[in-house]
């Protein structure tokens, strides 16, 4: 099999993030985050529960533009949000800007709040989900633009923002990666300040400083991210992006 | 019911709640209906889709209260996002679940609930009026969501009987009960107006998502959620859709576009409709 492009790399740093989350939804936004999701689910997650991108709950492994196999559960919305205040759930969010702390903003872009510069949609779940559940962000274009130094709205709350409003916000929240489509990067770092956790095969560390708009966290040697195995390749390239639509967030 | 008697019960300055959800059965020939009227000043409570965006171009909200406006296969509205950088409209906005706490608030007559969603976020910097409140079990200091106490309601089901009984047949009921039943008034259009019987005739009585205690009106409106999705009645129009947003594009695309489809009645606007999908084919 050739060898994985940027897209598979990143898929399957998505699939790592749902390493032993047993029984839980898996909510990805973004194609390489869904077929990071269905690739855990295929091999090292079997339990993990998941839509059609509606309200049903489907069965086995499914292609991004078909339909799964079968049905197994009914969760409108008003279900996944109680589901989510549970907590039994891990989001892939994908926002247009993430600070250093992991706030997200995915509302609006400007200084203004009652006239923004360019209005996006709105906070969404966004502040719910980061307070009750683990959540992970998946930005394909890594970018100044993207990794800020504060983000315009807190929709995803961060550390900071957490600690400012107090341990109700903190006490279930647990931001887990940030994987871009050159690196992955986490939480680690002091006062839980960005840092990166290993860079894409081919990617050089001073790409991903030159494309962030804050000094990240490096610790020592970096690793390379984990390469797509030969069975996790023919799952992505067969069975779940036949068509290659991670080809039009990630360019190979 | 009519749309235009629905509209008639209806004044400038109200709250009102939309149901469906993004670009999903939105009561759509209620909302045209509004546009036609003289309403203005509306506060509008909704999981947003084009009846926010049309509403927007129309000039008749004041405020929204909502967590998000998408068109869902488009993820932006045009209108909403004009009408949010020109500063046009007071914006509110809310975690998506906070606005279900907010119904469920006035539905039970309580004055809030509580909740962890929205802490540490912008939604408590940009609504300064949010409170907390200290659990008095433990201590916790959780948001207070406050009720959402609507004027009138307006969703859109499959069906529903003369009495106000609403079904809905796709794979979400979204919020609309709770719609009804936060509303003084809760107007519910539905594709097809049927005996009771009917209802449950070859469904489960589990679709009968919304009761007529909480309802006043029930308008027979066909293809009445036209452009967003009604299955299994209809998927979303996308080429329509795709054409109000190119038609958003410029003032005079906009001017033609509102002249067709808006400045007319329901049935113009269906007819219009037609029209231009025949054309499409031919």
């Amino acid at each position: 099999m050739s060898e994985a492009t940027r897209a598979e790399v990143c898929a399957v740093a998505c699939a790592d993030l749902l390493r032993e989350a047993g029984e839980t939804l898996a909510s990805p936004f973004g194609i390489v985050p869904m077929i990071g999701a269905r690739l855990a689910r295929a091999t090292f997650s079997p339990g993990l529960l998941m839509t059609d991108g509606e309200a049903m709950l489907g069965s086995g492994v499914w292609p991004l533009d078909g339909e799964p196999k079968g049905v197994e559960g009914w969760l409108p919305f008003r279900a996944i949000l109680e589901l989510a205040w549970g907590g039994s759930r891990h989001v892939v969010m994908m926002p247009s800007q993430v600070d250093s702390r992991g706030n997200a903003n995915i509302s609006y872009i400007g200084d203004d709040y009652q006239r923004p510069a360019v209005q996006l949609l709105g906070v969404r779940g966004a502040p719910g989900n980061t307070v009750n559940h683990p959540t992970s962000y998946w930005l394909p274009r890594h970018s100044t633009r993207a990794l800020v130094p504060r983000v315009d709205m807190v929709c995803g709350v961060g550390y900071d923002s957490a600690a400012a409003a107090g341990p109700a916000a903190e006490r279930f929240l647990d931001l887990r990666q940030v994987i871009t489509n050159l690196a992955v990067l986490d939480f680690g770092g002091p006062d839980h300040a960005m840092r990166l956790v290993s860079l894409h095969p081919g990617v050089e560390p001073a790409e991903v400083e030159a494309s962030t708009g804050f000094e990240l966290v490096v610790e020592g040697e970096v690793p390379e991210t984990r390469a797509p195995s030969e069975e996790e390749l023919r799952l992505i390239r067969e069975e779940i992006d036949p068509t290659r639509l991670r080809d039009r967030e990630v360019r190979p | 019911m009519t749309e235009e008697q629905v509209v008639a019960e209806l004044r400038s300055g109200m709250t009102i709640g939309i149901g469906g959800w993004g670009s999903r059965r939105k009561p759509m020939s209620l909302v045209r209906a509004i546009l036609r009227s003289d309403l203005r000043d509306l506060t509008v409570v909704s999981y947003g889709g084009p009846d926010v965006g049309l509403l927007c171009a129309a000039g008749k909200v004041r405020r929204l209260i909502y967590g998000f406006v998408s068109l869902d296969s488009i993820p932006l509205d045009p209108h909403f996002r004009a009408a949010r950088e020109n500063g046009q409209i007071e914006s509110v906005e809310y975690d998506e679940g906070m606005i279900y706490l907010g119904l469920l608030a006035a539905s039970h007559r309580l004055s809030f609930l509580p909740t962890r969603a929205g802490l540490g976020s912008g939604v408590v910097a940009t609504n300064p009026a949010l409170r907390t409140v200290v659990s008095p079990y433990g201590g916790e200091e959780l948001l207070a969501m406050p009720a959402l106490a609507l004027d009138a309601a307006l969703v859109h089901a499959n069906r529903a009987d003369a009495h106000g009984n609403g079904q809905y047949l796709g794979p979400d009921p979204y919020f609309d009960d709770l719609f009804c039943a936060a509303a003084k008034r809760a107007y519910v259009s539905c594709e097809r107006v049927v005996e009771t019987a009917e209802l449950t005739a070859d469904e489960h009585p589990a679709t009968l998502h919304i009761r007529r205690d909480v309802v006043a009106g029930v308008v027979a409106a066909a293809n009445g959620a036209h452009f967003t999705s009604c299955v299994p009645d209809y998927e979303r129009d996308e080429a329509f859709q795709r054409s109000y947003v190119e038609a958003a594009g410029s003032p005079e695309r906009w001017a033609e576009f509102s002249a067709r489809y808006l400045e007319v009645d329901e049935r113009g606007y269906q007819e219009a409709v037609a029209a231009s999908a025949a054309g499409a084919q031919a």
